[in-house]
């Protein structure tokens, strides 16, 4: 697991990502918070923040979040994905040889919180990074998803000139963060 | 060759922006590719890629009605069209039926091949492109130069007043800030839009999937927030199984950009829910447009291989000259070629495929394993088949195929020019002949051939004996460099004889597309090389080897003449390069090098049959190195010179730049000698030195090793 956590951060990283880890989900949310708050948005009004329905997002968590986070929406609509700076969203795996998070996006809501907000937080679990590619297709069912979606980096072009620029039409950060063990200590 | 052709070379030529942008991409592209692939088995890869997608071109129409009827089980429909007026009334109905007004686009080749926007627009419907390029060209009412960045030919400042005039004055050439511009204008766009039109660049026919890979996040956006998803797919995208995507997004983001993968790939498989709960409506048009007949032709099914990385494009010496325009449509660089010849008509490529040079570095790099430079060979060949050859080409090759009357037209002609001709170079032709003498020296006419001289030679009866097959060049121009070969055999023991009856190797007829002439020299070169027993068949040029080795089995090939195959297979076994042949003698110990000798510095030109179809660059460098030279490689050592046979002769203004930057590249180096296995880019090259004026020597490797080695053994 750590060997393909740090692949998976040194290639993430090489493609502009940023990536953070934490043992529990605690640690984890307490960071996006600390986010949320630089980015003005933790206070309010809500749908600064968006976040998408996931299994981290367990009732417990969501009704302390709505406590502690004024600013976090979770209903996300078309119209709040857009006015939202930051959207938030759980995938299922990690590719380490790439740094990609692979995604079931069939819902709606996960593809209009890390497409349309200028900041993507992606949720991922440190035991679900695969070494490769071709592992990553073993684990993927498209009979189970109509839209599997993997993202590597930030939203970028380089378009004129070959010039390399972050942020297109997607989101120009993409912030990972990795939860060892998302069942302990909340 | 058409005159508003040539004229848009010259144009193309003349745009500054043009050679430096792509001569500099194609300096990083070559970094970014090798680093890309590091750890990779490009070989394994693009093996799998050619099983995978050679076996879905021989059943296209089987996985076409597997897809068609996976990909509808999940509730898509999909559409098959057989030509492009098809799929643009389909889509019109479409949008009509539904209510569209807006449309937002990702990339797609296919829709631009069929010129969609015109149609839609046309309708009454308001198409927008929003790949960044693809918005560029679309504003600036452009075609895209490149397959993956359609405005590579523009300059950010050019970029601006199209912004500027199109969009929204008071734009500056900054680049961050044109992106976020294009950012914000597009996203009113992807909101308010009714239907999202997308390529794709998989199809999987076991699971009725799309893939779809971007950097922008553009697709994921036509593909969310439209309630209409339309997909324009070739139907050489297909594949039959989803694991068979693996290679292909091993290759193609590698191989396209440099990248390990792109921002964002999309696994789409029927229709997802809308942004207000509604199921999406998905459209998967299928169009064939000729791809079935290329499937069918067992010539070009393997130019269903291409998954459009345009790498070909990128290490092309041409294409970085010109850029995409100059290609006049859709598909640009060498599998455009093809493309374009199939996609729109044999008769179209006339012009465009004489651009390729045949130095084969697009086949080293693709990923679809497609012999591109022999594709384009065989257009030329269908050309030539339908319009026949030209009179004076004709003529031509009546006088080459005759080296008697060869040597003397030459050699008449040389003399009439002697007053152009001082210390072995011709250095200006009068008139219409100027144009050859522009960029380069040519080497003055022998007044004796090799084929003369060699009988002269005294050699030792040896129990081994080699033919030596000399080709033009070395026969006409640079005898010497036969009389070094055949001391160094000499040395081994081995006696070389001439056979009078070698002509011409064909390739410049092959070149041409002038199959029957190029199989009536293989013929004689065959009866004249095989009719004494002899151990090895050498030749001091690559491209005179390759056709020794290889063409002329594959000229009698594609003209059908199966009974000659076993004469050129055993001519092919016994021919072998001047250096390779020497290599093994030298490993066999029956040469050895003189001891001690430090002869200096000197760089190594790669030919480019030697290197990349003899796969024979390393010998020529070991035995200079243990002759006593000290190799220092320049940049792009590997690149054509320019050359390319009567390529130099029929496009020099394109022959010239490329000797240009290789001349740059030697004279970088800072060495006194640039070393290279290949009489016609020691023509090229010694000429273009001599021109310039740079003091650095040029010689073929068989003129440097003669003094340096001897017999082994004590």
């Amino acid at each position: 697991m750590e060997s393909l956590f740090e692949t998976f951060k040194a290639r993430a990283e090489a493609v502009s990502a940023e990536v953070h880890r934490f043992p529990t989900r605690q640690g984890a949310f307490g960071f996006i918070l600390g986010l949320l708050k630089e980015q003005q948005v933790l206070e309010g009004p809500q749908g600064g923040a968006l976040w998408a329905p996931g299994s981290f997002l367990d009732g417990a968590a969501r009704e302390r979040l709505e406590g502690e986070a004024p600013g976090i929406g979770f209903q996300v609509t078309r119209e709040a994905a857009a006015a939202a700076r930051v959207g938030i969203s759980q995938v299922d795996w990690g590719i380490a040889a790439t740094g990609t998070l692979v995604a079931d996006a069939a819902p709606v809501e996960q593809r209009l919180v890390s497409t349309l907000p200028p900041i993507h937080v992606a949720l991922a679990q440190t035991g679900r990074i695969l070494p490769d590619l071709a592992g990553a297709m073993e684990h993927l069912d498209p009979a189970r998803s109509a839209y599997l979606s993997f993202i590597t980096g930030p939203s970028r072009t380089a378009d004129i000139e070959r010039v390399l620029t972050i942020g297109a039409h997607g989101p120009e950060r993409l912030i990972v963060v990795f939860v060892d063990d998302p069942e302990r200590g909340h | 060759m058409q005159s508003t052709f040539r004229k848009s070379i010259s144009v193309a030529l003349q745009n500054p922006n043009l050679a430096g942008a792509l001569g500099r991409f194609s300096v990083a592209y070559r970094e970014g590719r090798a680093k890309a692939y590091e750890g990779i088995d490009f070989e394994a890869v693009r093996a799998r890629i050619r099983e995978v997608k050679s076996d879905a071109a021989g059943r296209l129409d089987e996985l076409a009605e597997i897809f068609k009827r996976r990909a509808e089980a999940r509730g898509a429909k999909v559409f098959r069209a057989s030509d492009p007026a098809q799929v643009r009334q389909y889509i019109l109905d479409l949008a009509k039926a539904r209510g569209v007004a807006r449309i937002v686009k990702s990339k797609s080749m296919a829709s631009e091949e069929i010129h969609l926007n015109e149609h839609l627009r046309e309708g009454g419907i308001e198409v927008a492109e929003t790949d960044l390029g693809e918005w560029i060209i679309q504003l600036a009412h452009q075609t895209p130069s490149h397959m993956v960045m359609p405005a590579i030919h523009m300059t950010k400042e050019e970029v601006t007043e199209v912004f500027n005039q199109e969009v929204e004055p008071g734009q500056t050439p900054d680049i961050p800030r044109l992106v976020q511009f294009a950012r914000t204008k597009l996203r009113p766009k992807f909101l308010e839009a009714d239907m999202g039109i997308s390529g794709a660049n998989i199809a999987v026919a076991e699971t009725g999937s799309l893939v779809i890979v971007t950097n922008e996040g553009n697709a994921r956006l036509v593909t969310t927030l439209p309630r209409i998803h339309v997909a324009i797919v070739g139907v050489e995208k297909l594949v039959a199984a989803f694991r068979d995507i693996e290679p292909i997004l091993t290759a193609l983001p590698r191989s396209a950009t440099a990248q390990l993968l792109t921002s964002y790939v999309s696994i789409i498989t029927g229709p997802v829910p809308n942004t207000d709960g509604t199921p999406k409506e998905l459209h998967i048009i299928l169009m064939d447009n000729r791809r079935s007949d290329m499937a069918r032709d067992p010539k070009f099914k393997q130019a269903l291989q291409c998954i459009r990385c345009a790498s070909c494009l990128n290490v092309c010496p041409v294409f970085r000259l010109v850029g995409g325009h100059v290609f006049g449509k859709t598909y640009t660089g060498g599998i455009g070629t093809i493309l374009t010849a199939w996609f729109d008509a044999l008769k179209q490529s006339e012009d465009i495929q004489g651009l390729c040079i045949q130095c084969g570095n697009c086949k080293v790099v693709c990923p679809g394993l497609i012999d591109i430079p022999e594709l384009i060979l065989e257009l030329r060949r269908r050309l030539a088949v339908e319009q026949g050859q030209p009179a004076l080409q004709k003529a031509i090759f009546a006088v080459v195929n005759n080296r008697r009357m060869f040597h003397a037209v030459l050699r008449a002609a040389y003399l009439g020019q002697k007053p152009f001709a001082r210390d072995g170079f011709i250095r200006h032709l009068p008139f219409f002949l100027g144009q050859l003498t522009e960029f380069r020296s040519l080497p003055a006419i022998a007044p004796v051939p090799f084929r003369d001289l060699v009988k002269r030679i005294r050699q030792p009866k040896g129990l081994e004996k080699a033919a030596f097959y000399s080709g033009c060049l070395i026969d006409f121009s640079y005898p010497e460099l036969g009389e070094a070969v055949v001391r160094i055999l000499n040395q081994a023991g081995i006696e070389v004889v001439f056979p009078e009856g070698q002509t011409c190797c064909g390739a410049p007829a092959r070149y041409s597309g002038a199959y029957e002439v190029a199989a009536q020299n293989a013929q004689d070169n065959i009866q004249a090389l095989l009719a004494e027993d002899v151990a090895y068949v050498v030749s001091a040029c690559p491209t005179c080897t390759v056709a020794l080795k290889q063409d002329f089995a594959a000229v009698f090939e594609s003209l059908g003449m199966t009974a000659r195959l076993e004469g050129a297979a055993r001519l092919a076994a016994k021919a072998v390069d001047f250096s390779t042949l020497v290599r093994r003698l030298v490993d066999e110990g029956r040469l050895s090098f003189k001891d001690g000798a430090d002869l200096g510095r000197l760089t190594y030109h790669d030919s480019c049959h030697l290197k990349r179809t003899l796969d024979a660059c390393q010998a020529p460098r070991d035995l200079l190195a243990q002759a006593g030279y000290r190799l220092e490689e320049m940049t792009e050592c590997d690149m054509c010179c320019g050359m390319g046979g009567s390529y130099s002769l029929k496009l020099p203004e394109l022959s010239a730049p490329i000797l240009e930057r290789k001349l740059g590249n030697i004279k970088a180096a800072q060495v006194p000698l640039v070393a290279m296995d290949c009489p016609g880019c020691v023509m090229q090259i010694r000429g273009g030195l001599d021109k310039d004026g740079a003091r650095v020597r040029v010689e073929h490797t068989a003129r440097l090793l003669a003094d340096r080695l001897e017999p082994d053994g004590p």
